[in-house]
């Protein structure tokens, strides 16, 4: 099955039909396309391969920092899949470099902001906003 | 509360002291370059003009510019990949993605020339006094990168 099938197969109804109605009225570069990639989903990473096997180095440090607090189940675009969307994202987020992560539907950043969010603690907040609990809180408590 | 006062506007001083001492460092680099400034721009012309703009867009304290192409799948000698850390004033107030906002807009013709991957590192003068300032190697290359 093919990149938009899959995304499509995977989100519930609504996130369903968005995709269906973006895939055949316009370009996967576009807003409308991209709009239905992140809007709606707690986390989403535009990336170079996937997460099991990351093609840059960056794209790898967002996906061990997600998981790092138990974020397994995200959702991830390989831009090198589709030279369009890799475009599209660039001109959506106004951000020349790949990856790109969302949250909640917003624009978050890239790896070094990424970086410095984990190494500061609001991502733990960030993820609580996308009503995510970080592993890291669990791991806080048990030691106590 | 006097104490208090006195070892804040202590630490303020200092850091002025130090964001002065960098900006006199950084002078004196640029003068020494100056005379092989012709040589830099053939040998690294991506290099040298994010420095020349980055200069004049932030009047840094700290301007580093680090070209990691090497540690990528891309030809010996190339300027595609690197890392920039810039303290400046004019990050004062400003969010961490508006911070780099601003730098990748200074840098857009080089974005669009080949710069192909850029880490950022943007702290005001008191946040970089009060870090490391260390700034660890980027993340290893996964082979994608002349993708």
């Amino acid at each position: 099955m093919n990149f938009v099938g899959r995304q499509a197969f995977r989100g519930p109804g609504l996130t369903f039909c968005r995709l269906l109605v973006a895939r055949y009225s316009s370009k996967t570069g576009s807003k409308e396309y991209i709009d239905g990639l992140v809007k709606g989903k707690p986390v989403v990473v535009f990336m170079k391969g996937t997460p099991d096997q990351p093609r840059c180095g960056f794209s790898n440090a967002v996906v061990q920092i997600l998981r790092f607090h138990g974020v397994e189940n995200f959702d991830s675009v390989n831009v090198l899949e589709d030279e369009d969307v890799r475009q599209g994202i660039k001109e959506y987020t106004e951000w020349p470099t790949i990856p790109q992560i969302f949250m909640n539907g917003e624009f978050l950043g890239g790896c070094d902001i990424m970086m410095d969010m984990h190494k500061n603690g609001e991502l733990i907040e960030e993820l609580k906003k996308a009503g995510i609990r970080s592993a890291l809180l669990e791991k806080a408590e048990n030691k106590d | 509360m006097a104490k208090a006062v006195s070892s804040i506007s202590a630490k303020l001083l200092r850091s002025a002291f130090t964001a002065n001492r960098f900006t006199t460092a950084y002078a004196q680099s640029s003068t020494s370059q100056s005379s092989s400034a012709g040589m830099a721009d053939i040998v690294k012309p991506m290099e040298t003009s994010m420095k020349k703009k980055l200069a004049e867009a932030f009047k840094p304290s700290v301007l580093q510019i680090v070209n990691e192409s090497y540690m990528h799948n891309v030809p010996k000698g190339s300027e595609t990949h690197f890392k920039v850390v810039i303290v400046s004033d004019a990050f004062e107030g400003v969010q961490l993605v508006q911070r780099h906002r601003k730098v990748n807009n200074v840098l857009e013709e080089e974005f669009g020339s080949g710069l192909h991957a850029l880490s950022i590192v943007a702290k005001t003068p008191i946040q970089w006094e009060k870090s490391t300032q260390e700034v660890g190697q980027s993340p290893p290359c996964r082979g994608g990168a002349g993708l």
